[in-house]
């Protein structure tokens, strides 16, 4: 029987020329990466196995949770990261100043690419899926292990296969077609499998929607998300990559659990609605709906602060001015995206319209800094959960969407649709 | 056989609120104990006693990888969770921290709030002292047995090397 596009890596990195669902196998590891928030709690977890990491290439660290550091304990943690990161000579080691958010910033520096097999110890690894590798978020003692000796034990997943049909229209993005999916299999709707994404409809997606769809194919559950490989994936690759890649495809008998087949022209705007990022609404659902007044927008994270979700919200803002009663927090996700935006005139266009303009951190997604909410608070942020406190007091709510209804958003003070905003 | 008393929780119980974000700055598994649950239940931490148990729905874990999780309930007393199902990352966190968690969707329904319940985790067997009954839990691979019965995977690595 046939393997599946996630199968087939982890056969390979398992040193095996067949692996079946439910196997559990011990898999070579490509990357190790942990942040400010699992990396220093996995070092006394690495001490116990080992004096030095498996490979100084291959673990990779980058403070990106709370940093600019937000207050002295996490001050301290970072300083045990960036001291055991000398010590070991990582030669990916980012400080902020070169940092980006973990998961805009490997594939932008080429550390990971197509074929590999990564770990980071951060839910959202899942991201490196888009280049077609095979990358999982693991906790801390895994990502120590993984440090010590670059191998991970794996149950070998079964898949969902999405077959993705026709284009989006101009005002649909990843953020909207991965809402719209884990609205129809719901937040458990992929546990413990993987979700490949394939079909002719990819080619209407650039790499920073396929991005944002492989980072959320966690809250679907699962282990992890797979694009095929295409030629914008090799472009991509080619512009980035700092080693030789491999393409794998799925065998043509390979067994799926299931396939959903998506038509990207029937998509609109997609909104999670607290407390889940699968109570997905359309924008006709909302906007039948009495207006659902805001106080903050949040448009950036490993989802959606990467170039392209900077374009799209800054031409939906372009001369307009926020509403008088919302904060607006624009991220950009690394350095390289920053300079970019101020190149562009993106920059300005968030600035002039009334937005915050900020350094690289994952900031107030998980109600780190950069933008707490206080009691019945109510924000749409283009992040990727909405879970109860999640940004910051538990009786505030928290609404996802893309970086076009973020910004259309903003402009409004509720929650909008970016095709009526209009040009000025 | 040790029974506990039962603390119990929907579907989709999230790492946001078994541990909020706000308190990872630290990785002292005791300080984390005293905010375990804090966001879902106020209470659970000043409340739970030694051996007492977890019993949720679907899902149970999801969301961050955060080990502070699995490692915040663990260091707060809880014996072990009983779900319907458990995310990914939870699962095999707790199984890494020798923590242990049973799937079982008829004791996930079935048992109370504040029943009694004991594990024999050789046999996967779950009694309910409350209600005179018991429950089979989908039994680990041997694998990973072996990793819960040397209390995690540091100690299972460290032993295959000596």
């Amino acid at each position: 029987m046939g393997m599946t596009m996630t199968q087939k890596i982890l056969a390979k990195h398992a040193g095996l020329d067949i692996v079946v669902a439910g196997q559990l196998i011990e898999a070579s590891l490509d990357v190790v990466m942990a942040n400010d928030i699992t990396g220093p709690m996995a070092l006394p977890i690495f001490d116990e196995m080992s004096k030095d990491v498996f490979d100084k290439d291959k673990v990779v660290l980058v403070p990106d949770h709370f940093t600019p550091n937000k207050d002295i304990k996490s001050a301290t943690n970072s300083k045990a990261l960036r001291e055991f990161s000398k010590c070991q000579c990582l030669s990916n080691y980012f400080e902020i100043g070169q940092m980006g958010i973990e998961h805009a910033l490997l594939p932008e520096k080429g550390i990971v690419v197509a074929g590999d097999a990564v770990i980071g110890a951060d839910s959202h690894t899942c991201t490196y899926g888009a280049l077609g590798a095979f990358s999982t978020g693991v906790g801390t003692t895994d990502i120590a292990r993984g440090m010590a000796d670059g191998k991970a034990w794996f149950r070998v997943p079964t898949a969902i296969r999405f077959n993705l049909i026709n284009q989006p229209n101009a005002y649909v993005s990843g953020k909207d077609i991965i809402l719209h999916i884990i609205g129809r299999i719901g937040v458990d709707g992929a546990l413990y499998k993987s979700m490949e994404f394939v079909g002719d409809g990819i080619s209407s997606l650039t790499m920073d929607d396929r991005f944002t769809m492989a980072n959320m194919a966690i809250e679907a559950g699962a282990k992890n998300g797979i694009f095929i490989v295409d030629e914008q994936t090799r472009a991509y690759l080619t512009a980035h990559a700092t080693r030789e890649y491999i393409e794998y495809s799925a065998d043509e008998d390979a067994e799926y659990e299931q396939d959903i087949t998506i038509d990207l022209a029937a998509i609109e705007p997609t909104i999670a609605f607290p407390h889940l990022p699968g109570n997905a609404k359309t924008i006709s659902e909302v906007e039948a709906m009495d207006d659902i007044v805001i106080d903050q927008v949040v448009i950036g994270s490993c989802t959606n602060g990467r170039i392209v979700d900077m374009r799209k919200a800054a031409a939906v803002l372009k001369g307009h001015k926020v509403a008088s009663h919302v904060r607006v927090m624009v991220i950009p996700a690394t350095q390289k995206i920053f300079v970019e935006c101020i190149k562009e005139g993106l920059a300005e266009i968030f600035v002039e319209s009334g937005c915050t303009f900020n350094t690289p951190s994952c900031g107030p997604c998980m109600g780190g800094h950069m933008g707490v909410l206080a009691a019945g608070e109510k924000c749409v942020s283009t992040t990727n959960r909405n879970f109860v406190g999640r940004m910051g007091h538990v009786d505030s709510l928290i609404y996802l969407a893309s970086p076009q209804v973020a910004a259309a958003s903003a402009i409004k003070g509720c929650i909008a649709n970016p095709m009526k905003v209009g040009n000025n | 056989m040790k029974y506990g008393k039962v603390f119990k929780y929907n579907d989709n119980v999230d790492t946001d609120v078994i541990i909020p974000a706000r308190y990872l700055n630290s990785f002292d598994a005791k300080e984390l104990a005293t905010h375990a649950m804090v966001d879902i239940d106020p209470t659970f931490a000043s409340k739970v006693q030694l051996g007492d148990i977890i019993v949720a729905g679907k899902n149970f874990g999801c969301g961050s990888s955060r080990e502070h999780a699995p490692l915040c309930l663990k260091t707060a007393g809880t014996a072990c969770v009983i779900a319907e199902s458990f995310a990914r990352i939870f699962y095999r966190n707790a199984i890494n921290i020798g923590f242990p968690i049973l799937e079982c969707k008829e004791a996930a329904d079935d048992i109370e709030a504040n029943d009694e319940v004991g594990v024999d985790y050789a046999t996967g067997i779950i009694y309910n002292k409350t209600k005179n009954k018991q429950y089979i839990s989908q039994p680990f691979p041997e694998f990973l047995q072996h990793m819960i019965e040397v209390d995690g995977l540091v100690n299972y690595i460290n032993n295959k090397k000596g």
